[in-house]
This record gives C-alpha cells, structure tokens and sequence, in this order.
C-alpha cells in the first residue's frame, strides 16, 4: 500500500515508522525546517519538505497514486483541507483525518470528511470503557459501511441474563459477536447462556441502540428509563 | 445587503468600511481585538457609530460565526490570512448557513483555480500581482 502522511509530529512520524515496518511505502510531508532534517536522518527519502496544503507539494509526494492519504498536522482546517483535496482532486479512496479540537468534528462532517479522529473522543471512549455505567460504548462507527460495534453490560435482572444467545430477542440487523467474562473474552454459540455481569460485544446497524439496551439493562428499561 | 466579513486585515477592513460607505449592513469577526483600528482607521466617527459591527471570534467556531450575525448574511467575505481557514469557513457558510453569495480570498492560485472549478468564488491576490507585473513588464 502506498500511505501519504501529511505532517510529522509525534502521530506522523510514528505512523510512518510502523507503517514502514509493516512493509508499506510511506511518504511524509512536514512543512517545518528544521523538524524534517531531524526526521530526515531516521527516514531518509520517505520525508519530504513543504507544506502539504499545497498541490505541487502533494503532488510530488505522489499522491495521485496514494491508496491512502492520512492528514495529522496540529491545524484542523489544514487536514480538512488536505483530505478534501486527496479526495476530490485526486481522486484517493480512503482517507483519514486528524481533529484537535473535538469542537471541530462538525465541520469534516459537513464537508465529507470520514473517518475524523480525534484524540480527545477517544479518550473520553475509554474512560466510558473503564467506568461502566448502564450506558452503552460505542467501540467503533464506520459511518459509510452502515455499522456499529458496541459494548453493553448485562445488569442483574435484564431481560437477557440467564438466556442463552438464541433466546435473547434482539432486533433484526444486530448479532452478538463476543463476550467477556472474568477479564476473557470468548465468541458465543447460539446456546452459549449470558450471565449478568458479562460485557456484550455486538455488531449492529445504526439506530438499533436502544432496542439493544432494553435487553441489558436492569429492568428493560433504557439508560434514559 | 448584510455583509460579513471574516477577516480584517488591509483588505477585509478596507472592503468593510467601503460596503457600509454604500449603505450596506456590515459585520466584521476578528479574531484580534486589535484589528478593530483598521476598522476606525482615517473615519470621523468611530466603526460602531458609523452603524458597523464587529465581533472578536475565532473564524472556525461556531458560535463566533453566529454572533458576527452569518445567519442574517446575504454576503459572505473570507479574508483571514489563512487560505486553509478561508477555504474551510467559506464553505461552512454555503452548506451550513446557505449564504447566497460566498467570496473566499485565497493567496495560492493553485488551490483558487482548483476551488474556484468547484463552484467557489475564489478571489486570488498572487494571480491579480503576477498581471500587473506581467503588464508592467510588457510581456504578454
């Protein structure tokens, strides 16, 4: 795979390094001097100077053959900018684009831009992970492909403790994919029985979330019940 | 017309001060306090007397957007020195807020011609100096 990276800060420069070990042909933009001197003595050609909002910089990076271009820059409107660019101008079929500010995620969603990821989400997601409450986790969210992976703990008493996977009535386009118990997480068959406690993992299309909690939840009711 | 302008530097003060000299309602946002003296810059009476308004916001949060007035907008005038910036709040202003007519400056004529093709107003300084030099070279 060809992977252009647009800035190289700690998140660029690494994702080059590891992208690079695992076989793949990098090129990393930096627009700053003397950071991509530093960088170049590691990385040698896979580092490029200039500023990657720019075309003829881009296009001497090669994007016009990129299967992925990746824009993680400390300026949100430059890795919009960049990925709205790859997209529409050359044509790149997978994106991704860094948010700093999470205030900002509204505007890469007006504009397209998918998947935004922003550091302070993801840490917000884990805290939600680490402190459970009778909310759901969103573990993933693939806007485009209509899917949703989620989390959910079976409370004492939910409709669905006690029941093995077949007999728990979940909606149409939702499958639970693993559970985890006692810190391990195994993939159920249908007579696996689902204990209160147990962290369910599903697979759903979006908008079934809470026809899914009323399941795991204390008294069938949702979080907000 | 209301007119908002982001940005107020030479240019977006300038073009500020010469659409409410024509009757029109004007908005500025700014980021900087301190770019309100453009604004008042060579005038008897100060912006606000004049009938202007300004807000000091940043051009890419939203509630600075509505403050400066971008829903009642008929005109909407990037001129940040960020072509990023521009490119990005001009077309917030035409999806989001659908202002009818969305100006954007954008210093790089590569990126002006290319937003320009999809459907942006794009106005671009370099290519306007690049003109006048080639003229007062006299070559074609």
């Amino acid at each position: 795979m060809y992977v252009v990276i647009a800035g190289a800060g700690k998140v660029g420069w690494n994702l080059a390094r590891e992208l690079i070990g695992k076989g793949h042909e990098v090129t990393l933009l930096e627009n700053n001097r003397r950071r991509y001197l530093t960088i170049e003595e590691e990385l040698e050609h896979a580092v490029q100077y200039g500023d990657a909002s720019e075309l003829w910089v881009l296009e001497r990076g090669g994007i016009q053959r990129a299967d992925l271009v990746i824009a993680v820059t400390g300026d949100d409107e430059d890795n919009l900018l960049i990925c709205q660019i790859a997209r529409e101008k050359y044509l790149c079929e997978r994106i991704i684009a860094r948010v700093n500010n999470p205030r900002n995620l509204q505007w890469f969603k007006l504009l397209g831009i998918q998947p935004a990821v922003s550091a302070t989400d993801l840490i917000l997601r884990l805290i939600e992970h680490e402190v459970p409450s009778y909310g759901l986790v969103h573990l993933l969210d693939l806007p485009a492909e209509q899917l949703e992976i989620i989390e959910v703990e079976v409370a004492a008493g939910a409709p669905a403790a006690g029941k093995s996977v077949e007999q728990i009535d979940l909606p149409e386009g939702s499958l639970i994919i693993s559970v985890l118990r006692g810190g391990k997480g195994f993939v159920p068959k249908a007579d696996t029985v689902v204990e209160a406690g147990d962290e369910v993992l599903l697979v759903l299309d979006p908008g079934l979330e809470e026809a899914i909690t009323k399941q795991f939840a204390p008294d069938g009711l949702g979080p907000s019940g | 017309m209301f007119v908002l302008i982001v940005g107020a530097g030479r240019v977006g003060s300038t073009i500020a001060r010469l659409a409410l000299a024509a009757g029109h309602e004007v908005s500025v946002l700014d980021e900087d306090p301190l770019s309100h003296e453009r604004l008042d810059e060579g005038q008897t009476t100060s912006w606000e007397d004049a009938g202007g308004r300004f807000t000091v916001g940043h051009a890419i949060e939203i509630e600075a957007l509505e403050e400066a007035g971008i829903n009642e907008a008929d005109v909407f005038i990037a001129s940040t020195n960020g072509d990023n910036t521009n490119l990005v709040i001009a077309q917030i202003a035409q999806r989001k807020f659908e202002v009818d007519r969305v100006i954007v400056r954008v210093m790089d004529p590569a990126r002006a011609s290319w937003y320009s093709h999809q459907g942006l107003h794009t106005i671009c300084p370099t290519s306007a100096a690049i003109a006048e030099f080639k003229t007062a070279l006299e070559i074609a």
